[in-house]
């Protein structure tokens, strides 16, 4: 794991960003910055509005406050300006187009090498095998690649990736951690994650929500092996967690 | 037999009809979720451009080729109506559907008005072909020349979008956008000026639909472009929202049944049986024909 050195800007600040839907508060001026290198993971118990502030960051939610990314506002922007901006996307549940085939999955976003790009080679060779077939039949851990290539064929300043492994067996809990940790070594992460293991082993930094707004923040080594601290904020114990 | 010819042949004519005027629907409502209550003001639009031209082109000039223009025209102004009234009025509302439907129902009602205003209310007769207005001996029937011409220019507009769809770079955003509209722009696609595109394309198809629908019917009517939208809307509600093969089918389905039971029923059980038609999908496959949510 590499840490900043306190002098580095960071690749991502958010300022007093709220999320309203409806009635309901969602984020509550939550503030905090994503360091430009490295995995920084979001934590916190389900509904505190972790995917939340990664669908403000992108312009999918309604948000208010400053988000910059590397200096520049973003919070008025389009989504597609925002990705094409260099913030790539690994949502919750993929989200890949069933429909259509690999192949035309990733063209979507490079539409002339696709599947053929060096990276997918190099990361996803499985996919390169099933490059003609429909991304619908895939297995959860299949689509996760698949997501994960999609975003991976952008140069990207910061990948946001949404509980990746969510509903994996754990063996491709392990591949998909294993991806993470090679690409945060080239491009930083803001990591939306539940599995506690997997966030000791790849992660360098935490921001902890509860109820739309920042509780804590730290180094993840110091939040993940200090189970009481654990149980605080996440209400989960280290000890019932399996490994990644 | 040659009356079960020709009932086909008319029923095959009308569904290429109704395909036509439901395409466009499909396809917006696929990528957009936008319920367009005013294609049939753009039908209307298509029409009236068409008998314009036809009336202003030199009368010298023969039928056939006056229609070609006409049809080029409709086209065209389908299309730019489709494109200017996508830009004003539904940008600013997407994702406000109730909105949506009260301005697309408001466009209709204020087509039909200025259309009545401009041209009145009594139907304009419209000159056809001479081939057209002819007949072909087919399998012992004497089948109307026009419902060739249908049928031919649905295949085209069929395998038209089909190609664009499954050969272009926007045909693929077209696909993953109906699927997903959120997560195409989350990979940086600017979904909007899709939008843009599909909602003119839909329009030239309607401008398409209106000028051979006026064809079809002999002339041009204000409301014309509204009773042609009812049953896009059962053939789109049947084939599935978004795709193209499913429209075609469902059409074919609803031309031949409204043909068959207008002639082995009685007159006027056509209409009835079409309603009759989508009540049994919709009890029977709930999801439409080709498995989109109907």
């Amino acid at each position: 794991m590499t840490l900043d050195r306190p002098t580095d800007p960071p690749v991502l600040r958010l300022e007093d960003v709220h999320v309203r839907y409806g009635g309901s508060h969602v984020l509550q001026g939550i503030s905090f910055d994503v360091a430009s290198q490295g995995v920084t993971a979001l934590l916190g118990r389900n509904g505190v509005g972790k995917t939340t502030t990664l669908r403000a960051i992108l312009g999918l939610a309604p948000r208010t406050g400053r988000i910059t990314l590397r200096g520049n506002p973003i919070q008025t922007m389009a989504t597609h300006r925002v990705v094409r901006g260099g913030v790539g996307y690994v949502p919750e549940d993929r989200e890949v187009f069933g429909g259509l085939t690999v192949e035309e999955n990733l063209r979507l976003v490079d539409p002339e090498r696709g599947v053929d790009a060096p990276v997918v080679a190099e990361l996803f060779p499985d996919l390169v095998k099933r490059r003609g077939q429909r991304a619908g039949t895939l297995s959860g851990g299949q689509q996760q690649m698949v997501a994960l290539a999609r975003v991976l064929l952008r140069d990207n300043d910061l990948l946001l990736v949404d509980e990746p492994t969510k509903g994996l067996a754990p063996k491709l809990v392990t591949e998909v951690a294993d991806v993470l940790a090679q690409v945060a070594r080239r491009t930083p992460i803001l990591l939306v994650e539940q599995n506690l293991p997997l966030v000791r082993r790849i992660a360098d930094r935490v921001v902890v929500l509860d109820a739309g707004r920042v509780v804590h923040r730290g180094e993840a080594a110091a939040l993940v092996t200090d189970a009481d601290l654990t149980r605080e904020l996440l209400g989960v114990s280290m000890r019932r967690e399996g490994a990644a | 037999m040659s009356d079960l010819v020709l009932i086909l042949f008319t029923g095959l004519g009308l569904g290429a009809l109704y395909f036509l005027a439901a395409s466009g629907l499909s396809l917006v409502y696929g990528l957009m979720g936008v319920l367009n209550f005013a294609h049939g003001a753009f039908m209307t639009a298509g029409a009236y451009a068409a008998w314009l031209t036809m009336r202003d082109l030199p009368q010298g000039w023969p039928v056939a080729p006056r229609l070609a223009v006409a049809v080029l025209v409709a086209v065209l102004v389908g299309a730019a109506v489709g494109l200017v009234v996508e830009v004003v009025l539904i940008r600013p509302l997407y994702r406000r559907h109730i909105q949506q439907v009260l301005v697309t129902v408001g466009l209709s009602l204020a087509g039909v008005a200025a259309a009545q205003g401009i041209w009145g209310s009594d139907p304009r007769p419209v000159e056809k072909p001479v081939w057209m207005a002819g007949t072909t001996r087919l399998l012992g029937a004497t089948v109307p020349n026009d419902r060739f011409v249908y049928l031919l220019v649905a295949l085209v507009v069929f395998r038209g979008p089909l190609a664009l769809l499954h050969l272009t770079r926007l045909g693929l955003v077209i696909r993953a956008g109906v699927e997903n509209r959120t997560m195409v722009e989350a990979l940086g696609i600017d979904v909007r000026r899709t939008f843009t595109v599909v909602f003119a394309i839909g329009g030239a198809a309607a401008g398409l639909a209106g000028v051979l629908y006026a064809q079809y019917a002999g002339a041009v009517s204000p409301g014309q472009g509204g009773s042609l939208l009812i049953y896009a809307f059962i053939v789109v509600v049947i084939g599935g929202m978004g795709s193209l093969t499913g429209t075609a089918l469902a059409a074919v389905a609803v031309g031949l049944v409204q043909q068959l039971a207008n002639y082995y029923a009685a007159s006027g059980v056509g209409d009835l049986s079409v309603v009759l038609l989508l009540a049994l999908v919709l009890l029977l496959r709930p999801t439409s024909l080709k498995g989109a949510p109907a």
